[in-house]
């Protein structure tokens, strides 16, 4: 059933291991509707297993987690319904056009002809490339590509939207416009749901978490944060909680 | 060089890492060759066949048992009437239907001819003449037996002679048809689909970007392979030799060089494959689909060569496993040397350095661009 | 039903798109079925022959002027001794040679008989012993009509009345001609058609893998059916038109009789193609590349097409490989397509076939479908 108590996403307890290997080590937290949550950790921190789990693509060992009021164990496929998720690995097929892609995708969650033939416009417009209607996606620049996947994952307007690592090899311009892009979809209503190692762009989170080996270390905005370890930004907090999570 | 070596040390690693595929390509061809070893072979075997026999005496069930005995053929149906034969042709399995007309043995003792008709299932060509001169040479061997006593005015007593191969055993011809057609495919495969491979996950560019020479990268990708290659062209040749008693009559030396100069040859097509397709699944293709029936059936591994149409047995050149073929049978079968097979070897070289060098040029495009 | 619609036309606009894959995917197998239809025939011709006449006597010339008459022969060369000979088998010049004694003509004469001696390359076996079968009858030819012509000099000629013959006639039904061509185009068809399907099938999903857009899929709330469904008959549709098309070649260029049921054929055609992109999905989804997934596809293709019964018959081979034909799929396309086209065998006679492929069918698409998770 679907419950509805101002979280976007509840999780308590939730683990996942792999054989011996605990990637996940009962994790528990809660987004608030509107919220950009950021998950951070390095390399192999258990960040994208955490996501992963949360979208449906991984079925966690133990725990309980709701996903849009949803029960990610019994109700996958409606957590698949209102949400929205753009990978590490690039998303939109190469050999389509722009307008293809979102044929695809915005097809597949329903949306009517008339609504994607308007979402096209408006994105062709949005991001001027009017000209480039008909080019496919593999002949743009990766910064474009990656500005039209997050464009893509939010055609159908989910509830949450999950991103992992959208920023990974771009310029510091376009993930500055990249992130202009999340604002504005958290001002439509999207919970946004990011994981990243670029520890700058936790300062545009509300809220964030920081994992290491499986484990939630800590977790509030940036500026609790801050105050609470004395540090003057992310970084120094992470490079305290990696040495041993002295305050 | 230094260079050089450390990137042949990375590709070596890459190839290393991934087991499964290692594991695949080195269990593959001993498989095959156990495996089709056994079953390629035109030698007939229990062909079903059906007899109608209108007559039912001594001399129609000697012939009977005669055609019986060996594992040639094995009755399936004894007929009543000529009306049932395309019933059970209908059906599939008879490959023929052997019909004694009645009072045969009567015919043959008062006018000393009797007639046998055979009817054969030729929805299959080859398989159907090759049955029928069984059947006829068992028969004639019958004849023989009886006439065994007649002196005739004049006769020439051939002897015959196989060189070669005396036992007739199919082995033979197929087990060096088979190191060529597995050789050849798995070759060009590896390398047409590791290049381009490299090139769809983005990592070519960053080879194409160092300071090295696009033929020391061509080789560098090639090495790896050639490597495996020639594990498993040792394997083969073990397996052929230890389990299918084929023996290699000719240089083992020469034999190994030729074979490592085959595998360079269908190494650089894959790499010429690679350089002209844009995806891994394109260059699959080509190497899969382009490669796979021209190979098996042009070059000479199952059909004799001398039997097809003159245009076709031109364009069996163009097949660089057809002069293997030649030379590997040559080598293993009737122990020639380079004096006889250099005008093979050359060719093979040839097409190598063709290949490789057609590479580099569509290689040296894509830099400039 | 609209998911499939969607995901139908992602794949065909994909197909389409690329153009170097699509001339691989139909103009490839055609013209392969157009030139290799040609090639694959054990029919005798052009028996490289040499002699070596150490009589020249006109009886030997005469034997040797009969091989130049023969269909199934040409002439290598003549040779002066049996050394060269041997080396020109050696070399491949000649496919056999016949070697004729000093004093054959005498001999024959004087004593009713000489030996002579054939040698033949029998690397392949069954080559060799047609090639000398070929050899002896030519022989026979010649003693026919040399007894004739001499048979007043023997004191055996009497013997010749006691001779017993059997006539051996024959009749090839269904394809009098032995037209081998009728036999491979039909088969050749049966491999590309798997070939393609097996193939695309096996790179499809793994593709999508290794790129990265399958998570995206999989987020998605499409299902599985849905998924596989869409997948999978944009490349029915090719095989099924790769069939029609191999069908309308073999009948205007090769003129392969079509004797049974289009519709039957059609029939199994659709279900077999079911089958084969089954199990090349199976495959794709149990790799973690492509690079895996082609291996593990042509190593059974390989398998598949060796052991189908094309080129050398199921018949002679060892009985525990014979059981393992029944695991091939293309073994049963194989044998229906021949039934139906050139037997006219009806829906009865096929019913076997049929069923298994059927059952097979459904097996692996259920396997396939269980393979693939959504969920890991």
């Amino acid at each position: 059933m679907k419950k509805s108590n101002g979280y976007s996403i509840e999780v308590s307890n939730l683990t996942k291991k792999f054989g011996d290997f605990v990637a996940v080590d009962s994790i528990s937290f809660q987004v608030k509707k509107g919220e950009i949550f950021g998950f951070l950790g390095a390399n192999g921190a258990g960040k994208s297993t955490a996501m992963r789990m949360l979208c449906g693509l991984l079925s966690p060992t133990s725990g309980e987690a709701t996903v849009g009021g949803y029960d990610i164990f019994s109700e996958t496929e409606k957590v698949k319904r209102s949400i929205g998720y753009m990978s590490q690995k690039f998303s939109l097929y190469e050999d389509l056009t722009i307008g293809e892609n979102i044929e695809f995708y915005g097809g597949i969650y329903g949306l009517s002809k008339l609504q994607i033939k308007e979402k096209t416009e408006q994105l062709l417009e949005k991001f001027q490339l009017t000209e480039k209607r008909k080019s496919l996606i593999s002949s743009l620049p990766l910064g474009w590509k990656q500005k039209l996947a997050f464009s893509v994952a939010i055609v159908h307007n989910p509830e949450i939207v999950f991103l992992d690592e959208p920023t990974g090899g771009v310029d510091p311009i376009t993930r500055r416009q990249f992130w202009e892009l999340i604002y504005e979809a958290t001002n439509s209503g999207v919970t946004v749901f990011v994981t990243t190692h670029y520890m700058d762009e936790a300062e545009y989170c509300d809220r964030i978490s920081m994992m290491s080996e499986g484990k939630i270390m800590a977790i509030g905005s940036p500026r609790d944060l801050k105050s609470e370890y004395s540090s003057s930004n992310v970084d120094e907090i992470f490079v305290k909680i990696a040495r041993g999570g002295g305050k | 060089m230094k260079q050089f070596r450390a990137f042949v040390i990375k590709e070596f690693y890459h190839i290393l890492r991934d087991y499964r595929t290692l594991l695949i390509l080195l269990a593959m061809p001993p498989i095959l060759i156990l495996l089709f070893g056994y079953t390629i072979t035109n030698e007939i075997q229990d062909a079903k066949i059906a007899i109608l026999d209108y007559s039912k005496d001594a001399t129609t069930s000697s012939i009977k048992s005669k055609l019986l005995a060996g594992n040639y053929f094995k009755l399936e149906y004894e007929l009543n009437g000529l009306d049932e034969v395309e019933a059970i042709f209908r059906k599939g399995s008879i490959r023929e239907a052997i019909v004694f007309e009645s009072n045969f043995e009567e015919n043959l003792a008062k006018t000393g001819i009797a007639n046998i008709r055979i009817i054969a299932d030729a929805t299959d060509p080859n398989t159907a003449s090759t049955l029928l001169s069984y059947t006829s040479s068992i028969i004639k061997s019958y004849l023989d037996e009886i006439n065994e006593n007649v002196e005739m005015p004049y006769s020439i007593n051939t002897e015959i002679r196989m060189r070669y191969n005396e036992e007739l055993r199919g082995a033979y011809l197929f087990v060096p048809g088979l190191i060529t057609v597995i050789l050849m495919l798995v070759s060009a495969m590896m390398t047409s689909i590791s290049i381009t491979r490299e090139k769809e996950l983005g990592t070519m560019e960053s080879l194409l970007v160092s300071p090295m020479q696009p033929l020391q990268i061509i080789i560098a990708k090639m090495l790896p392979y050639l490597f495996l290659a020639i594990i498993d062209a040792v394997i083969i040749l073990i397996v052929g030799n230890a389990v299918f008693g084929v023996p290699v009559r000719g240089s083992v030396l020469l034999l190994m060089v030729e074979g490592i100069l085959f595998i360079i040859t269908a190494l650089s097509l894959g790499l010429l494959i690679s350089t002209i397709t844009s995806s891994q699944q394109v260059a699959l293709m080509m190497s899969l689909m382009g490669l796979m029936l021209p190979t098996i059936i042009l070059s000479g591994f199952i059909y004799p060569i001398s039997n097809m149409p003159q245009i076709i047995q031109w364009l069996t050149h163009l097949i660089p496993a057809k002069w293997f073929n030649l030379i590997i049978k040559s080598i293993m079968l009737k122990g020639a040397g380079l004096d006889i097979l250099w005008k093979e070897t050359l060719i093979l070289a040839g097409f190598a350095v063709f290949f490789i060098s057609l590479s580099l040029k569509k290689f040296n495009i894509r830099l400039q661009k | 039903m609209r998911n499939i619609k969607i995901i139908l036309v992602k794949e065909f606009r994909q197909i389409f798109r690329n153009k170097q894959m699509l001339f691989i995917l139909t103009f490839m197998p055609v013209l392969q079925l157009v030139i290799l239809a040609n090639a694959a025939t054990f029919e005798m011709k052009d028996i490289k022959i040499a002699f070596v006449d150490n009589d020249l006597s006109s009886a030997s010339r005469q034997m040797i002027g009969k091989f130049e008459g023969s269909n199934y022969f040409t002439i290598a060369g003549h040779l002066e001794s049996e050394k060269q000979a041997e080396q020109a088998l050696d070399k491949g010049e000649c496919d056999l040679y016949l070697a004729i004694p000093n004093h054959f003509e005498r001999d024959l004469m004087r004593e009713g008989a000489s030996p002579a001696s054939i040698v033949v390359n029998a690397i392949d076996g069954s080559k060799a012993s047609l090639s000398a079968q070929y050899t002896n009858s030519v022989i026979n030819d010649f003693m026919q009509g040399f007894t004739a012509d001499n048979i007043g000099y023997s004191s055996k000629a009497s013997n010749l009345n006691l001779l017993k013959k059997i006539n051996i006639s024959y009749a090839n039904w269904f394809n009098p001609e032995l037209n081998y061509q009728a036999f491979m185009v039909p088969g050749l068809l049966v491999l590309l058609v798997s070939l393609v399907g097996m193939f695309v099938s096996g790179m499809n999903i793994v593709r999508e893998k290794e790129i990265g857009t399958i998570e995206q899929l999989n987020v998605t709330p499409i299902k599985k059916y849905e998924l596989i469904v869409g997948k999978l008959f944009p490349f029915w549709v090719l095989g099924i038109f790769e069939l029609a098309v191999g069908l309308s070649i073999g009948k205007l260029l090769y003129d392969i009789p079509i004797v049974g049921s289009l519709p039957l054929l059609f029939l199994f055609g659709g279900v077999f193609l079911l089958l084969v992109l089954g199990i090349g999905f199976l495959i794709s989804t149990t790799a973690d590349t492509q690079q895996q997934s082609m291996f593990i596809t042509w190593f059974f293709t390989v398998v598949f097409i060796l052991l189908s019964g094309l080129f050398t018959s199921i018949e002679n081979m060892p009985n525990w490989a014979k059981i393992i034909t029944y695991f091939n799929p293309l073994r049963y396309f194989m044998e229906a397509v021949r039934m139906i086209l050139l037997k006219g065998s009806g829906f009865s006679d096929i019913s076997f076939h049929f069923i298994v492929v059927c059952c097979y069918g459904l097996v692996i698409n259920v396997l396939a479908t269980l393979m693939y998770r959504k969920t890991n």
